[in-house]
């Protein structure tokens, strides 16, 4: 018993890590339709930002609080700067996006190994956060507990933004219409660069949330990328709720194909199964119907 | 069809200044001599190794530039073939060495205390199995993907993004098999289908092979492009549904463009292995499956030659700076991506037409919708005018820009002249 509920938790903890990471995406890429592979490198730049005000705030654990706000504005800044820069002149060309952010994402990646040095760095945990809580038999570390109470967190507070502000009236209205909405006076340019900064500031905080479960080094990004890509793919785009239950689905997929193989096995399977979902739905899980073709 | 056809053929810079088959052949004897009579002349044993090593890269870069520039199929997991090439050739050399030394498993696996053959390795003992499975294998798997992919229209960045999956699905599992070296890889080896790799004299063989290869490849790449068979390989490009309105299945023609691409990455992970002398999941994850791409991109991803020029000026560049400047290599390996996939999509190939005067006609030709001038569609020039209309029709899905196409068809002389001059 404690065994199946320690999978379970460990699956759930790693499918809110996705959540984190792949939420922003599910902004950029599922609303937008940019693939942005610096989104990586976003995340490694909230871990850095951890670190950096934890040099600032000796105290963890409102250096952690602190981080969280400042990792937000931080990975925002660089995805507004990202899309002011290139991305606006590239709407037509989404496979050229990726490989042009792909060049961005290496080129932060080694700013980051020429500032902060190729070894990983290490983040001091709060205090609070040390230690675990015993739930069924399972022991379970609070960090996790803390990641899963986050990712829910940041759905929820994303979910309130696009249905309830005029921020988010204005997001929706332009990827269902841009042109209508346009129309109608919504400034489209100010609302691309907004959904790319909440998105990439959404890439931050997970890189913040990173730092509680591992040390920061300059691929850290990368290594998430992929995966948090995934979810975005089979959860479908164009909604959060797809991105929700894919990450919570692959991240407990992979936790209990573990548990029975070895992790290397466990991605590959993962992915196997990946291609035959897209098989069955081949536009993900969840939909948004249209009447175009593609 | 003839018109799509036409307007197809008319918008590739290569095929659309048709090179007749005296001037290619000449091109090839160039080539020829350049590579087997020239350079190992004038370079060192170290330098034409290195030049060996380059030409794998040209190998896959041909491939990427049928499936990617030609195809539109954003691969960028060409390092899965490449791998697989590779480590079935590095498990044949490492039986072959073992058996020389009568001993029943490989040297790294003597140390690793593994004392009997996994069932994997058995059957690359023998020579004639690990050739035909490196020639089969890489392909094989490109096709049931493909199939699995195409057939149900996971097209643009799904499949970029699945590919890109299963390139890091294949190092990490590699990294974890110890029985296949783990994160240090395969090396050490001492012949090459019993040829000794310490002798000068079969090192210059290895090059000769990969630039016969090379030569081989773009040869059938060549073939390729120009038959009837390449032209429906672009017009699923720019407009897959219009081709399959009109009665073709395009899911057949990318599976082809695929499996040909991963065929030679195949090859050219195999003469890798002897040629650099060890293959390690590093060379075959993420980070080398996109850098396969930045060449491609350079020399020009819709043309023939373009690939290959730019496979080898990358490897090359990259050889000598990072070898003065470590850090400095991956800044300028991100600013290329940057600057030659943005804002110039026809890399150097697309150059030299503008150059010539046919800024008008070319900006939005070589690449189709997505050149620059398509991109920009500010100045609706006549013929700039109907690239920009085809992009609509991309974005839009539809048919609805296909009166706008016609009419530009008509309206550009220039145009109709080429369509009939063949």
């Amino acid at each position: 018993m404690d065994v199946i509920v320690g999978q379970l938790f460990t699956g759930l903890s790693l499918g809110s890590i996705l959540l984190l990471a792949a939420l922003g995406l599910s902004l950029t890429f599922g609303q937008m339709g940019v693939i942005n592979m610096a989104h990586g490198e976003f995340i490694m730049a909230g871990c850095y930002t951890t670190y950096v005000v934890q040099q600032v705030i000796s105290s963890a654990g409102v250096s952690l609080f602190v981080s969280l706000a400042v990792g937000f504005l931080v990975g925002g800044a660089l995805g507004a700067a990202l899309e002011m820069g290139l991305i606006r002149w590239m709407y037509d060309r989404p496979l050229d996006t990726l490989l042009v952010t792909f060049g961005v994402g290496l080129v932060l990646q080694q700013l980051a190994r020429d500032i902060f040095g190729a070894p990983a760095k290490n983040v001091l945990v709060p205090d609070f956060l040390g230690g675990g809580v015993e739930i069924l038999g399972a022991v379970v570390p609070k960090t996790r507990i803390f990641i899963l109470v986050l990712a829910v967190v940041a759905v929820t507070a994303l979910a309130a933004v696009l249905k309830a502000t005029p921020l988010g009236r204005r997001i929706r209205a332009v990827v269902q219409n841009r042109g209508l909405a346009e129309t109608s006076g919504v400034s489209s340019r100010f609302t691309d660069i907004s959904t790319f900064f909440i998105g990439s500031g959404l890439a931050g905080v997970a890189g913040v949330a990173l730092t509680l479960i591992g040390s920061t080094s300059p691929t850290i990004g990368q290594s998430y990328l992929i995966d948090a890509f995934l979810v975005v793919v089979i959860g479908g785009l164009g909604q959060i709720k797809g991105t929700v239950i894919a990450a919570f689905a692959l991240g407990l997929l992979n936790s209990f194909i573990e548990y029975s193989t070895t992790a290397s096995i466990a991605k590959v399977i993962v992915f196997v199964i990946i291609v035959i979902v897209l098989q069955v739905r081949p536009q993900g899980l969840f939909t948004v119907r249209t009447r175009s073709l593609a | 069809m003839t018109s799509l056809i036409g307007s197809v053929r008319d918008r590739l810079g290569g095929s659309g200044r048709e090179s007749s088959s005296l001037t290619v052949l000449a091109g090839f004897a160039v080539a020829a001599i350049l590579l087997f009579a020239v350079a190992p002349a004038v370079l060192s044993d170290f330098r034409l190794n290195l030049l060996a090593k380059f030409l794998c890269f040209a190998i896959v870069a041909v491939g990427i530039g049928l499936a990617w520039g030609r195809g539109g199929m954003l691969t960028l997991g060409q390092g899965v073939f490449f791998g697989l090439g590779a480590y079935i050739m590095a498990m044949h050399m490492q039986l072959a060495d073992a058996a020389r030394m009568k001993q029943d498993v490989p040297g790294f696996m003597q140390i690793a205390g593994i004392r009997e053959l996994p069932t994997l390795w058995q059957p690359f003992a023998s020579a004639p199995v690990t050739i035909i499975a490196i020639l089969v294998l890489p392909g094989l798997v490109a096709a049931v993907l493909g199939y699995g992919v195409f057939k149900r229209r996971v097209k643009g960045a799904y499949f970029a993004i699945l590919s890109q999956a299963l390139a890091a699905a294949m190092a990490i599992l590699l990294t974890g098999q110890q029985m296949l070296g783990g994160f240090t890889g395969l090396s050490d080896f001492r012949a090459f289908f019993g040829f000794k790799l310490s002798d000068p004299a079969n090192r210059q063989m290895l090059f000769f092979i990969a630039a016969g290869t090379l030569l081989v490849v773009v040869a059938i790449a060549r073939q390729l492009m120009h038959s009837r068979y390449g032209e429906l390989l672009v017009a699923v490009r720019d407009q897959e549904e219009r081709v399959r309105f009109l009665g073709y299945d395009p899911a057949n023609v990318k599976i082809l463009a695929y499996v040909v691409a991963a065929f030679f990455a195949g090859i050219a992970g195999a003469l890798f292995t002897p040629i650099v002398g060890i293959i390690s999941p590093a060379d075959i994850g993420i980070v080398p499956s996109i850098a396969f791409l930045i060449g491609v991109a350079i020399g020009g991803r819709t043309t023939l030659l373009g690939p290959v020029l730019g496979a080898i000026g990358v490897a090359w560049a990259q050889t000598s700076l990072s070898e003065q400047f470590p850090s400095g290599w991956t800044y300028l390996q991100g600013i290329l991506f940057i600057v030659v996939v943005g804002f110039i999509p026809a890399g150097l190939a697309g150059i030299w037409p503008m150059a010539k005067g046919f800024v008008q006609t070319r900006l939005s030709t070589p690449t189709g919708p997505d050149a620059p001038a398509a991109a920009a569609a500010g100045k609706p020039a006549p013929a700039a005018g109907n690239g920009a209309a085809r992009a609509d029709a991309d974005t839009t899905g539809g048919d609805a820009a296909d009166p706008a196409k016609n009419e530009s068809d008509d309206t550009t002389p220039d145009e109709e002249q080429k369509v009939e001059s063949r």
